[in-house]
C-alpha cells in the first residue's frame, strides 16, 4: 500500500516538472511562431498597393524610402534611382482635388477609372490605393511587394508602426533604450545595493538587521505601478527641477526608478550569499591579523562573488523586464538615446502601450511578438553572461 | 621561561559558566595538549589565547592571561596584532577561495607587507616548513581547494607560520583527516616545536600522547589534572583522568 502511494506521489511529481517544462517551452514556441510571420508580411498595408506611372523605371521602394516619399521629405524621383521629375503623392481620398463627386459616382463606382486616369496622366505620381481600385487594363505599372526585410527590423533606426503605406519596425530605438535604461539602473543600483548587503550582514547588529531587513524585502512587494506613480509624481518633476528640462520624463527617471526596484531583489541575495560565506572562513583570515574590513573585502566578498553576481542579474532582469513603472517615467519616445536627460523607450513598455491597439495577426501585431523575442533573447544573453563569468571566478580562485 | 601564563580564568556564554578557575602556565617552545570529552571547555580555552572567542557576542571573562608577560586582554592590546603573534590552525581545513600561492601570502598582505621579493620568500619558507613545499611547488597559481584535505590542512599551517607567530595554536588539526595525513601533521608538530610555542587540542589521546610534552585534562569546564603527558598516561593523579585516559567514559 505504502509503495503504491510513493508511486503515484513520485508520478504526480514527474508530471508537474514535465507540464511546467512543456509550458515554458510551448511559451517560447509561441512567441517564435507569432514573432516569425512578420517577415512573410508585405511592407505595404495589406489589400493596398503602390502604383506609379509607367514611365516611371523604379521598381521597388523600401520601407523607409516609402515613408519619406510620403511624409514629403523626399521630392524628387531622382534621389529613388528615377528620372528627375517631381513626386506626386496621391492617396484615395486626394481623389476629389482631381474629380467632381459626379465623375466619382455616388458609390464610387467610376473611381478605379479615376484612379487610372490620374496615375496615367501624371509621370511623377505615387498612388496609394486600395487593390480593388485596380483596374484589369491598368495603364500605371504597381510596384514589386516586398516582404518586411530582416535587415529593416534589427537596422532600422525608425519606429513607427502605424505609419501609412508602410508602417516602419526599426528595433534599434527600443533596444538601445532597454539597454540604456537597464545599464544606468544598474549603475545607481549596484553601489547601494552592495553597500548595504555588506553593512547587513557584516557590520549591523542582530536588532538593526532584523528592522532592515523585512524593511527591504517589503520593497520588493511593492507593485510596480505604485514605483511609476512614485516616479511620475516625485522623481519626475525632481529631474525636471534639478536639471532644467523641458520634461522630467527622461532615461535618468527611469533608471532612478528601476533602481529603486532592482534593490531589494540584489540586497537580499548578495547579503544572503555573504552571510553564507562560512565562518570558519572568517575566522581564518581573523586569525591571521586581518582586520574585520580586510577580511569583508578580501576574503567574504571574493568567497561570495557569484551570489553577489546572481543577485546583479536578477537586479538586471528585472530592469530589463520591467514594463509599468518605465513606461509611466520615461516619456516613451522612440529615439535612440545619446544621453540620459532625454526620453526613450523600452521593449516592454512598447509591448505594453501597443499590443492592445495592434490587430491581431497582422504586421504590427507581429512586430511586437518579434519585440518579446528579441528581449528574450536580451535577457537570456545577461543570464549566460554572468553565469559564465561566476562559474570561471568561482574555479580559478 | 612560562610564553602563556593563564591566572584563575573563569570564562562565560551569556549565564553558562564554561571555564571554571582555570591557572596553567606553558612553556616556550613546548608542545602542550588538551584533553577531555566534547564540550569540557577546551576548546574555549584555546581560542581565549588569541582572544578568537570575542568574535561571539555575550561572552565574558574574568582573570589574566598573559602571553611574554603582557595581558592579552589588557585595553592597550590590539587584537589583529596579537592575533599575528599567535596564529591558529582550525578543526577544519579552511583555505581561502584563492591560489594556493595567495593563501599563504594572505597574512603578510593584510599586514600591509608589499615586497614581493620578500613574500615570495616567506611563502616558501612556511609551505617547506609545513612539509608541503615539494607537493605544490609546480601549482602554486592553482586554487587551494584543488588540495587534499591533509594537504589544505597543512597549507592553513603554512598560512599560519607565515606571518611569523610565536605560538601557534591547534584546534583539532587532524580531527578531519585521514591517518597518513594525520601522521604527517604529527610530524610536523614535532619539527615545529623547535621554534614555535605550540598548544593542541585534541579528541585523540594516542595523539595526544605522541605529539606532547605535556597534557591538560579538562572535564566539565574545570583543569582536571595538567601534567608531563609521560606521567598523565602512565599514573594520572585524578582517578577522573585515569578513566577518561582508559575510555571508561568520554
Amino acid at each position: 500500500m505504502r509503495r503504491v502511494c510513493e508511486k503515484i506521489v513520485e508520478g504526480i511529481l514527474t508530471c508537474s516538472g514535465f507540464v511546467t517544462s512543456v509550458a515554458v517551452l510551448l511559451i517560447v514556441v509561441f512567441l517564435f511562431a507569432e514573432a516569425m510571420g512578420l517577415f512573410n508580411k508585405k511592407v505595404v498595408e495589406e489589400g493596398y498597393v503602390l502604383a506609379v506611372n509607367k514611365a516611371n523605371p523604379v521598381r521597388r521602394l523600401s520601407a523607409l524610402q516609402i515613408k519619406e516619399v510620403f511624409d514629403g521629405e523626399i521630392t524628387n524621383w531622382k534621389e529613388l534611382g528615377g528620372p528627375d521629375v517631381g513626386v506626386t503623392v496621391f492617396r484615395l481620398e486626394d481623389i476629389t482635388a482631381y474629380f467632381s463627386e459626379e465623375e466619382l459616382g455616388d458609390e464610387y463606382e467610376r473611381a478605379p477609372r479615376c484612379v487610372s486616369r490620374v496615375v496615367a496622366g501624371h509621370p511623377g505620381i505615387i498612388a496609394f490605393v486600395p487593390a480593388r481600385f485596380v483596374e484589369k487594363d491598368f495603364p500605371g505599372r504597381l510596384l514589386d511587394d516586398e516582404c518586411v526585410s530582416f535587415g529593416e527590423v534589427f537596422a532600422g533606426k525608425e519606429w513607427f508602426p502605424t505609419a501609412t503605406p508602410a508602417p516602419l519596425f526599426g528595433f534599434l530605438p527600443l533596444v538601445a533604450g532597454t539597454l540604456w535604461v537597464g545599464f544606468f539602473a544598474i549603475l545607481f543600483a549596484l553601489p547601494f545595493g552592495l553597500s548595504v548587503a555588506v553593512y547587513m550582514s557584516e557590520v549591523a547588529g542582530r536588532r538593526t538587521r532584523g528592522f532592515l531587513k523585512p524593511v527591504i524585502e517589503l520593497l520588493s512587494g511593492i507593485p510596480s505601478v505604485v514605483y511609476g506613480f512614485f516616479g511620475l509624481i516625485v522623481v519626475v518633476p525632481l529631474l525636471q527641477r534639478v536639471f532644467g528640462l523641458p520634461v522630467g520624463e527622461t532615461g535618468l527617471a527611469g533608471s532612478v526608478v528601476l533602481a529603486v526596484m532592482a534593490l531589494p531583489t540584489m540586497i537580499t541575495v548578495a547579503e544572503d550569499a555573504m552571510r553564507n560565506c562560512p565562518r570558519a572562513m572568517r575566522e581564518a583570515s581573523l586569525a591571521l591579523g586581518a582586520t574585520r574590513w580586510q577580511t569583508i573585502y578580501k576574503v567574504v566578498i571574493p568567497y561570495s562573488v557569484s551570489g553577489i553576481a546572481s543577485g546583479v542579474v536578477l537586479g538586471v532582469g528585472r530592469a530589463i523586464g520591467e514594463t509599468m513603472a518605465v513606461l509611466m517615467v520615461t516619456g516613451n519616445a522612440a529615439v535612440i538615446p545619446s544621453t540620459l536627460l532625454e526620453p526613450l523607450r523600452t521593449i516592454p513598455a512598447t509591448i505594453a502601450a501597443e499590443l492592445g491597439e495592434a490587430p491581431s495577426g497582422g504586421v504590427h501585431y507581429e512586430a511586437l511578438f518579434l519585440l518579446g523575442v528579441v528581449l528574450f533573447f536580451i535577457t537570456m544573453l545577461i543570464n549566460l553572461g554572468v553565469e559564465y563569468i561566476s562559474s570561471k571566478t568561482g574555479r580559478s580562485k | 621561561m612560562d610564553k602563556i601564563d593563564a591566572k584563575h580564568v573563569n570564562f562565560f556564554y551569556g549565564d553558562f559558566q564554561a571555564l571554571k578557575d582555570i591557572s596553567m602556565t606553558i612553556e616556550e617552545k613546548s608542545v602542550v595538549a588538551f584533553i577531555g570529552p566534547s564540550g569540557c571547555g577546551k576548546s574555549t580555552f584555546l581560542r581565549l589565547f588569541n582572544r578568537m572567542n570575542d568574535l561571539i557576542p555575550g561572552t565574558r571573562l574574568e582573570g589574566e592571561i598573559l602571553i611574554d608577560g603582557r595581558d592579552v586582554y589588557d585595553k592597550s592590546v590590539q587584537v589583529d596584532e596579537l592575533r599575528k603573534q599567535v596564529g591558529m590552525v582550525f578543526q577544519r581545513p579552511n583555505p581561502f577561495p584563492k591560489s594556493i600561492f595567495e593563501n599563504v601570502a594572505y597574512g603578510l598582505r593584510v599586514n600591509g607587507v608589499k615586497d614581493g621579493e620578500f613574500i615570495r620568500h616567506r611563502v616558501e619558507e612556511a609551505l617547506k616548513a609545513a612539509a608541503l613545499w615539494d607537493e605544490v611547488k609546480h601549482k602554486l597559481k592553482e586554487s587551494a581547494f584543488a588540495l587534499s584535505g591533509g594537504q589544505q590542512q597543512r597549507l592553513c599551517i603554512a598560512r599560519a607560520m607565515a606571518v611569523s607567530p610565536s605560538v601557534l595554536l591547534m584546534d583539532e588539526p587532524a580531527s578531519a583527516l585521514d591517518p597518513i595525513s594525520t601522521a604527517k601533521v604529527e610530524e610536523l608538530i614535532h619539527e615545529l616545536k623547535t621554534e614555535y610555542t605550540i598548544v593542541i587540542v585534541t579528541h585523540n589521546m594516542q595523539q595526544a600522547a605522541r605529539v606532547s610534552d605535556k597534557t591538560a585534562f579538562f572535564y566539565m569546564g574545570s583543569m582536571v589534572e595538567y601534567d608531563d603527558t609521560k606521567k598523565i598516561f602512565t599514573n594520572p593523579g585524578k582517578e577522573a583522568t585515569q578513566n577518561y585516559i582508559t575510555g571508561r567514559f568520554g
